[in-house]
């Protein structure tokens, strides 16, 4: 069952807002997880982690520091269910 | 001579209580936090004690989610009290590096050390939390304390099972004294609520099996005991140099008067009387007061068979006027690591209002009970300046035991 990107969106902007308390809002696909939403590396790893299993997929750790904006996230998951 | 250490904020959650006041009101009036466990689990894993001193108030009500899911339970209930202890003290401006953090814990992330392990065991080694080890570490809360205020003078977590809450208030007297910071905040958690951590203590046959009467199940000193009943909770001082606190106008409960520490090098889970004995000469000659200026003890008195009556007998040794001995733990259940620092502060309260907090379902006392205990009301504590003793004692032969003096 894939996710739409939007969904996906959604859904990380929920695990960021569990995680650290940013509201959903802020977590827009241009954002950067470090410059904007000031995410530091183990608060990324754990959404990462989250996000694997909400999504149902691997992000495999070398690509995770590819990740610089939500929308890259979002883009890496959806093609990683596909 | 050493300025006085002075205690100038409290902050609890408990199984009594979710703050200092209602904590304090239920304890006065002799009621118990004990109750059944309304959890899954219980029947889930056959758990052999279906009973526990669950906190009155959960901290997922008072924390937000990003909180509860950084920390573990035990992490949680220190910054709940933490934060209480803090605004009591008046949240004061205080330079950075000369304030601290001593939070103990006996056991440390229990909960997440399991439940992480069952992740593992379920889904794969990627489902492990990135946030376990910073989780389930034992100074997480001393450290997450330290972030909650800023203070960079130094977070320490003394271990030493049920005395590290007494421990940590102690260590926290003589950091002061030792002119590294001006302020401490110091006390212990504990969240052990968890089927292992019962399991294993009631096959250690440490814990009480009273499943039909949770309520009446800790009962210190009473012939019937047949063990302790678990509790959770934190409890937080705030810990100032008497100078420093007089300058910034701040009231003060009372004052930290003497700290003796000892071990048993003896057994790795029985108490000695002996070790028990040492501590309390030595805080009432770190103290410098006389016996007789102590009028109360809150007693180690977890409602084991062979602890309570160990104590009983070092307490009358040590004190053979008789002050007024009470047993919080019938009340609280058993907070383990943080059993110290909230009966210090039950001990600070009592001083405050001349009340010693009663002992609750003793119906039937040991008949050569040689200590005059506060039973079923509160008892009522002399004027003037006077002094009272708390105790901690822990598996691997810790003994630790406090003064704490009105001011």
């Amino acid at each position: 069952m894939a996710h739409s990107e939007s969904e996906i969106l959604e859904g990380l902007a929920e695990i960021v807002n569990e995680e650290t308390g940013l509201p959903t809002d802020a977590v827009t696909a241009e954002k950067s997880f470090t410059d904007d939403l000031d995410i530091d590396s183990l608060t990324m790893m754990t959404v990462v982690s989250v996000a694997e299993e909400k999504f149902g997929v691997t992000i495999p750790d070398e690509d995770v520091k590819n990740l610089t904006t939500v929308g890259d996230a979002v883009s890496f998951i959806a093609q990683a269910q596909a | 001579m050493t300025d006085q250490v002075v205690i100038t904020g409290l902050g609890v959650t408990s199984p009594l209580g979710g703050d200092v006041a209602s904590t304090w009101e239920a304890a006065l009036a002799g009621r118990s936090g004990v109750n059944i466990l309304e959890h899954d689990w219980v029947e889930q894993y056959d758990a052999p004690v279906r009973f526990a001193g669950e906190l009155a108030v959960p901290a997922a009500d008072v924390l937000s989610v990003p909180e509860t899911r950084r920390m573990d339970p035990s992490a949680q209930y220190a910054v709940v009290a933490a934060r209480q202890a803090w605004a009591d003290a008046g949240s004061p401006e205080i330079d950075p590096t000369r304030l601290g953090t001593v939070v103990a814990s006996g056991i440390g992330g229990v909960w997440t050390l399991l439940s992480q392990w069952d992740n593992y065991k379920e889904k794969g080694p990627r489902r492990v939390s990135p946030l376990t080890v910073p989780m389930l570490m034992p100074n997480a809360p001393s450290a997450q304390v330290s972030m909650l205020v800023g203070a960079r003078a130094g977070a320490h977590t003394p271990v030493s099972a049920c005395a590290s809450g007494a421990e940590a208030i102690g260590y926290a007297t003589q950091i002061i004294q030792s002119g590294r910071a001006d302020m401490v905040l110091a006390g212990g958690t504990e969240a052990p609520i968890h089927p292992l951590p019962l399991a294993a203590f009631a096959r250690m046959q440490a814990l009480s099996t009273r499943n039909d009467d949770p309520q009446g199940a800790s009962r210190p000193y009473d012939i019937t005991r047949d063990g302790f009943v678990m509790g959770e909770g934190a409890g937080i001082l705030v810990l100032e140099r008497e100078s420093h606190a007089l300058a910034r106008g701040a009231t003060i409960y009372a004052r930290v008067a003497g700290f003796g520490i000892t071990s048993d090098a003896a057994d790795i889970a029985a108490p000695a009387p002996e070790g028990q004995e040492r501590a309390m000469r030595a805080a009432l000659e770190d103290s410098g007061l006389a016996s007789t200026d102590i009028v109360h003890v809150n007693a180690h008195a977890t409602s084991t068979p062979l602890g309570d009556m160990g104590e009983a007998s070092v307490v009358a040794k040590v004190l053979p006027h008789s002050p007024v001995v009470s047993a919080t733990k019938s009340m609280t259940g058993h907070l383990l690591g943080g059993a110290g620092a909230l009966e210090t502060i039950f001990t600070v309260l009592a001083l405050r209002d001349r009340l010693a907090p009663p002992t609750i379902n003793v119906t039937q006392p040991e008949p050569e009970l040689p200590i005059d205990l506060a039973r079923d009301t509160p008892r009522d504590l002399p004027e003037g300046q006077v002094a009272a003793f708390n105790n901690g004692f822990g598996f691997g032969g810790h003994n630790a035991s406090l003064i704490v003096a009105s001011v």
